[in-house]
């Protein structure tokens, strides 16, 4: 006969928080920052098939770090979520903070019931009519939301790269200018020593306000490459005249690279072998640093 | 029993959770049959069906250089009754694909929204877009879901037609009820006008033609079966209202303005009377 050791409560969540923590420590940062036409995303993310950030809804952004096979379970779950919220009802009733709370009760659940706590972080943004009605949610791996204001920054070492965000945010950015304040910051990353991040290994998305339906835009290739280089012409802003076809609003539909399978070592979920890099502990919900008051 | 209920309230469906097919419409079979337009029973009663929605009429489909037309006029109808003057049948399936609807008009509209939704829902998950067979083939399954309706006279005979990124050409598919997929090449029509429309594209089609002479054939088309077909409705100069003209090509789906087809029709109507147009 098995007797359990007694574990108390307290211990038993503490180590819940502790493992995932550790996990999405491990992960490369996503930044999420609003700016004058829309929301920006961006992530060091070699692969061109598996994605970090992607569409929900015609205004409804998602990122994600952690364990790509969790948050893409739940990246997908968002996906039928408002589908067939915007099938039932109407798609202007489809918004970000239902789609947060379900995730929100979802990942509280787990985390509390399954014997895995989900090793994940996420954020859900809609993109407003103006820039007041923007809505960023950040949701960590216990089910705690919160409602941020301008930036997020979360995975990897989120709190290092907040503190770079939060200097140079402002909220009239440019998107040329926050693109290259989120590059800036993802690539001051490890060890102090700032380091140019090529654009061909960057995942970058945009919502943007004047899009008629659906908002999000990957951007990728030679667009993204002139948003970068600094310039700060606002000509590299605009959609150059040949982006000007109404592209498949998803994003242009990119020929994939490779299935996972291909990948084994490039994939988002790209942590390293060793997993040495934990970090200091904090509080529940403190893993990363956010642009302003929680809610 | 209660305390595991109020534990999941709020949170995610486990069937949302669910690895599984990309297909809303698979998705939506699973978890909410009842929402699928073809799963409601239709009782064998005394009504007539068929009288129950307004009858959406002609479209057709002109393939030109580069892309391909599709075209409806605006008029519904309910037994011998005018249901609906200013009636769209044509939509953007997706960017790159065009669907029109013939037949019971209100399962039409239902399944058009279903298929649109199908598409995106697909190229969200997937992050890449369906080839054009295979949207076809998708519309196909959905229309065979919704045959036991068709047998008791509420039948929808859509028109596809989208451009093939990889072959660089516009295509067209045409069905019948019970999801027979059939590619048409050139041109074709459906609906009550069609016979008349058809005969007329015959005529005026000719390989190579611009966009814009796409226009003006598909326009001379729904005139000549509006001509002849009471429930086709033709341009109404009176009240401003144009069949609904949309072009896809590489360049995406575009709805022709208003004008255009305006400036068109009126081009169709000079030339007949100065022909002489007694008969």
């Amino acid at each position: 006969m098995n007797m359990p050791f007694y574990v108390s409560p307290e211990q038993l969540m503490k180590d819940r928080a502790d493992f995932a923590r550790k996990g999405i420590a491990r992960g490369r940062s996503v930044v999420v920052l609003a700016y004058a036409g829309g929301i920006a995303f961006a992530t060091e993310n070699p692969s061109r098939a598996l994605h970090k950030i992607s569409e929900i809804y015609d205004r409804i952004g998602f990122a994600a770090v952690g364990k790509y096979n969790e948050f893409e379970n739940l990246r997908v779950a968002g996906v039928r979520y408002a589908d067939m919220r915007g099938y039932s009802y109407d798609r202007s009733d489809v918004t970000a903070r239902g789609l947060a709370n379900a995730y929100a009760q979802t990942l509280g659940t787990v985390f509390i019931t399954e014997s895995k706590p989900l090793e994940v972080e996420i954020v859900v943004a809609e993109v407003g009519a103006r820039p007041a009605d923007d809505q960023i949610y950040r949701l960590t791996y216990d089910g705690t939301v919160a409602d941020e204001h301008g930036f997020v920054v979360m995975g990897g070492q989120a709190e290092q790269l907040g503190r770079k965000v939060k200097e140079g945010w402002r909220e009239d950015l440019s998107l040329g200018e926050a693109l290259r304040l989120a590059v800036a910051a993802l690539g001051s990353g490890e060890g102090g020593t700032p380091r140019t991040i090529e654009a061909t290994q960057l995942e970058v998305a945009v919502l943007e306000r004047d899009r008629p339906r659906r908002a999000f835009r990957r951007l990728t290739g030679q667009v993204l490459a002139d948003l970068l280089a600094d310039g700060g012409s606002p000509a590299a802003d605009a959609p150059p005249a040949g982006d000007a076809r109404p592209v498949p609003e998803g994003g242009p539909p990119e020929p994939s690279t490779g299935t996972p399978d291909d990948q084994p070592t490039d994939g988002p979920d790209d942590r390293p072998a060793d997993g040495s890099t934990d970090e200091p502990d904090e509080g529940p919900g403190d893993s990363g640093t956010s642009g302003g008051t929680s809610h | 029993m209660n305390l595991n209920a109020d534990r999941t309230a709020g949170r995610l469906p486990d069937a949302f959770l669910r690895p599984g097919s990309s297909s809303f419409v698979d998705f939506l079979a699973e978890h909410a049959p009842d929402r699928l337009p073809g799963n409601r029973a239709v009782p064998a009663g005394t009504t007539d069906p068929a009288a129950l929605s307004p009858h959406a009429t002609t479209i057709v489909a002109v393939t030109f250089e580069g892309g391909v037309l599709l075209a409806g006029d605006r008029r519904a109808t309910a037994g011998p009754m005018i249901a609906s003057r200013s009636i769209e049948k044509v939509f953007p399936a997706d960017e790159y694909s065009a669907v029109g609807i013939a037949g019971s008009a209100g399962i039409g509209l239902e399944l058009v929204r279903l298929f649109q939704l199908e598409l995106e829902h697909y190229e969200k998950i997937e992050g890449s877009l369906l080839s054009l067979t295979g949207k076809a083939n998708r519309l196909a399954t959905m229309l065979r879901g919704n045959l036991s309706m068709a047998m008791q006279g509420l039948a929808v005979v859509p028109l596809f037609a989208g451009y093939d990124l990889d072959k660089g050409v516009g295509r067209i598919f045409s069905y019948d009820a019970t999801g027979g997929r059939y590619e048409e090449h050139e041109h074709h029509g459906v609906g009550s006008g069609s016979l008349f429309a058809r005969g007329a594209l015959k005529k005026l089609w000719r390989r190579g033609m611009d966009g814009d002479e796409a226009v003006r054939v598909a326009v001379e088309a729904l005139y000549d079966a509006a001509d002849d077909d009471s429930a086709t409705g033709g341009p109404d100069t009176v009240r401003g209202i144009f069949p609904v003209v949309a072009l896809v090509t590489a360049d995406g789906y575009r709805r022709v303005g208003d004008d255009e087809v305006a400036r068109a029709a009126k081009e169709i109507v000079a030339q007949r009377r100065e022909r002489g147009s007694l008969a």
